[in-house]
C-alpha cells in the first residue's frame, strides 16, 4: 500500500486532533471491530461552523482523512458543510488506495451526523446516539470498492 | 537509503554475506544445468548433492529425504496438498490450527471446497494448542496433522515432539511448518517425530526464492506439479542452483550460531530490554505470546487504545522497520487471525506490533525504538476517542 504525500503530511502534521468539550454537534461514527472509529465535534455560530474538532481511532488514512474533513468544513454554513462530499476528500488528498476508500466515506458520514445531532440539539431533541455500522455491509463496500 | 533500525526479521532476514559470496560463482561461471551429462554440468551436480547433504545434517535427515522448493509456501503446499491427493484411500479429514501461517490455512481451506474436511483447532491465550483437543480430533479417516513449530506473529513455539507422538501413535502423518524457527531453534526431525518439515532460506539468512521440504522415508505424497525427474520426481523444474548453494551455506551458519551460546544469548537480551523499556514507557501495553515458550527474537506487544498502522508509519518516518496485526497492513479489514484466536478482541487486535529481531540488531536498533514509539503512541492517543473515555 502507498499513501499519496498528502495523506503523508496530513498524518504527520494533523490538524483539529482533540475534543472540543462543550460542543454544540457531535457526530460519533465507525466501528471498533473494523479498525476505524471517528467523532467529529462542531461549534456553531449564527449557522456557520466556527470551530470542528475530531477524535480518531483508526489507521493513517483515518486520521488524514478526518483532519482534511474538519478542516474543511470550518467556516462553512451548514448548507455548505453538507455538500462536502468523500470524493471531494480523495480528490484533495491525491487519492486513496482502494481497500482505504472507506476511511472518507467515515468522515463525510461523521460531519454529516455531527450536524444532524447539531440540529436536533437546536430542536430541542436528545442527542444522535452512536451509529454502529453493520459489519456485513461494511464488508460489502468494501468488496466493490476492490473491484 | 537513509539509515534503516530493522526489527521486522520474521517477514524476512538479510541475506548473510557469506552466503552472497558462496552463490555469486553459480550466476556466472558455474551456470550449468546440473542434469547435463557433460563434466561442467557433473561438476554443478556435485555441488547441488553435496548442500543436500548439508541441508539432511541441518535437520539430522537423510539426503534422500530432502526436496528443494522454492520456499516455505511450496513446501508447504506440498504437505497439504500432496499428502490430501494421496491419502484418499484412506480419508478426507486434515486437522490443523487456527494460528497456522495463511501458506497452510488457505491450502487447507481450498481443500475444503474440494471434497475435504479440515478441524482448525483452538489455542489458549498464549498461542499454544490443547493436546487433549487434538486428540479428540482425530478421527479414522484423518490423514495428516499439520501444526506450525513456532507462530510468525506471537513467536510462541508449539510442543511438537509431543504432537508427533500422538500423530505416530494414531497412524496419522505430522507435518510441521517450521519456516520461523529455522535458524532460531534446533531443528531434529527424528527427536521431533515429524513425518514431513517446511523451511525458507531467506528467514535465517539465504536467500529468497528457495527453501526445503523435508520428506520422511516412506510417505506417501503427490507431486504438485508434473514435469522432468527433478528432485526424484517429487518436484519438476531445473533446480535453483544459486539458490540451493547459498541455502545449504546459511544451513551451515545457522548451525554454528545454534550452537553459540552468548549470541543466541545476546539476541534475547536485546529482545528483553526492548520489550521491559516498553512496558515501562508506555501504560497499557499487553505483551502477546507465550512468557516462555516462546522465539527469542520476537515481540508481539498490544498498544491498547491506538491502531497499529499509525504507530508503523510515526516509526517508518524515523527508519524503523516493524510490522502490525491491524487490519490495515494486511488488506483485510479483520486484524490478524492468530491475535483474535488467542482472544484478543478486534480494537486490542488493531494496535497489536510486532518487533522481531536477528544476529545482527543492535544495541542501536533497541534504543531508536524506545526513543520513537513512546511520544508516537503519545500523539495518537491524544486524538483517540477510546484513551479519552478511558480516562475520563
Amino acid at each position: 500500500m502507498k499513501y499519496s504525500d498528502k495523506v503523508m503530511e496530513r498524518f504527520k502534521n494533523t490538524k483539529n486532533m482533540g475534543r472540543i468539550e462543550n460542543a454544540d454537534g457531535i457526530g460519533k461514527v465507525g466501528n471498533a471491530k473494523c479498525g476505524d472509529v471517528m467523532w467529529i465535534y462542531i461549534k456553531v455560530e449564527n449557522d456557520i461552523i466556527t470551530e470542528c474538532k475530531f477524535e480518531t481511532f483508526g489507521c493513517v488514512a483515518a486520521i488524514a482523512t478526518s483532519s482534511l474533513a474538519t478542516d474543511l468544513v470550518i467556516g462553512k454554513t451548514m448548507k455548505e458543510a453538507l455538500e462536502i462530499t468523500n470524493k471531494n476528500i480523495v480528490e484533495m488528498l491525491d487519492g486513496l488506495p482502494p481497500e482505504k476508500l472507506h476511511c472518507s466515506v467515515l468522515a463525510e458520514d461523521g460531519i454529516k451526523r455531527a450536524i444532524e445531532d447539531y440540529n436536533r440539539r437546536k430542536q430541542g431533541l436528545s442527542p444522535l446516539p452512536e451509529k454502529e455500522e453493520d459489519d456485513h455491509e461494511h464488508e460489502h463496500d468494501h468488496d466493490n470498492e476492490k473491484v | 537509503m537513509d539509515k534503516v533500525y530493522y526489527l521486522d526479521n520474521n517477514a524476512t532476514t538479510k541475506t548473510d554475506p557469506e552466503v552472497v559470496k558462496a552463490m555469486l560463482p553459480y550466476f556466472s561461471d558455474n551456470y550449468f544445468n546440473p542434469s547435463g551429462v557433460y563434466s561442467a554440468a557433473q561438476d554443478a551436480r556435485k555441488d547441488v548433492e553435496n548442500a543436500r547433504a548439508t541441508a539432511a545434517k541441518f535437520l539430522n535427515a537423510d539426503p534422500k529425504e530432502i526436496i528443494f522448493t522454492s520456499g516455505g509456501t511450496e513446501s508447504d503446499n506440498m504437505a497439504v496438498k500432496g499428502a490430501a491427493y494421496a491419502n484418499t484411500d484412506k480419508g478426507r479429514h486434515i486437522i490443523t490450527t487456527k494460528i497456522e501461517h495463511h501458506a497452510i490455512i488457505n491450502t487447507c481451506k481450498y481443500l475444503e471446497k474440494h471434497g475435504w474436511e479440515v478441524t482448525y483447532l483452538p489455542v489458549d491465550k498464549y498461542g499454544i494448542v490443547d493436546m487433549e483437543e487434538l486428540k479428540k480430533a482425530i478421527r479414522k479417516d484423518t490423514v495428516l496433522i499439520s501444526v506450525m513449530f513456532a507462530n510468525n506473529e506471537i513467536g510462541t513455539i508449539q510442543p511438537i515432539e509431543e504432537i508427533g507422538k500422538i500423530a505416530r501413535e494414531n497412524n496419522v502423518y505430522f507435518h510441521t511448518d517450521a519456516v520461523q524457527a529455522a535458524g532460531k531453534v534446533k531443528l531434529d526431525v527424528k527427536k521431533l517425530n515429524v513425518d514431513m518439515m517446511s523451511l525458507s532460506a531467506h528467514k535465517f539468512h539465504g536467500p529468497k526464492g528457495v527453501g526445503i521440504f523435508y520428506l520422511k522415508k516412506g510417505v506417501r505424497i503427490h507431486s504438485l506439479s508434473q514435469g522432468g525427474h527433478h528432485e526424484n520426481n517429487r518436484r519438476a523444474g531445473t533446480e535453483n542452483v544459486p539458490g540451493i548453494i547459498g541455502m545449504a551455506k546459511a544451513c551451515e551458519i545457522a548451525s554454528a550460531h545454534l550452537d553459540d551460546a552468548p549470541d543466541m544469548a545476546r539476541i534475547k537480551a536485546l529482545r528483553d530490554r526492548l520489550e521491559k523499556g516498553i512496558i515501562e514507557k508506555i501504560p497499557e501495553v499487553i505483551v502477546n505470546g507465550h512468557p516462555d515458550k516462546r522465539m527469542d527474537n520476537t515481540s508481539n506487544v498490544s498498544i491498547r487504545y491506538i491502531e497499529g498502522e499509525g504507530m508503523l508509519i510515526h516509526m517508518d518516518f524515523e527508519g524503523i522497520c516493524a510490522s502490525s496485526g491491524s487490519a490495515c497492513t494486511s488488506g483485510s479489514l479483520d486484524p490478524s487471525h492468530v491475535l483474535l484466536a488467542i482472544g484478543l478482541d478486534h480494537g486490542t487486535a488493531h494496535g497489536s506490533i510486532r518487533f522481531s529481531l536477528s544476529k545482527y540488531t543492535t544495541d542501536e536498533d533497541v534504543n531508536k525504538v524506545l526513543e520513537v514509539l513512546p511520544p508516537a503512541v503519545v500523539k495518537l492517543r491524544s486524538m483517540s476517542p477510546f484513551w479519552k473515555e478511558k480516562n475520563k
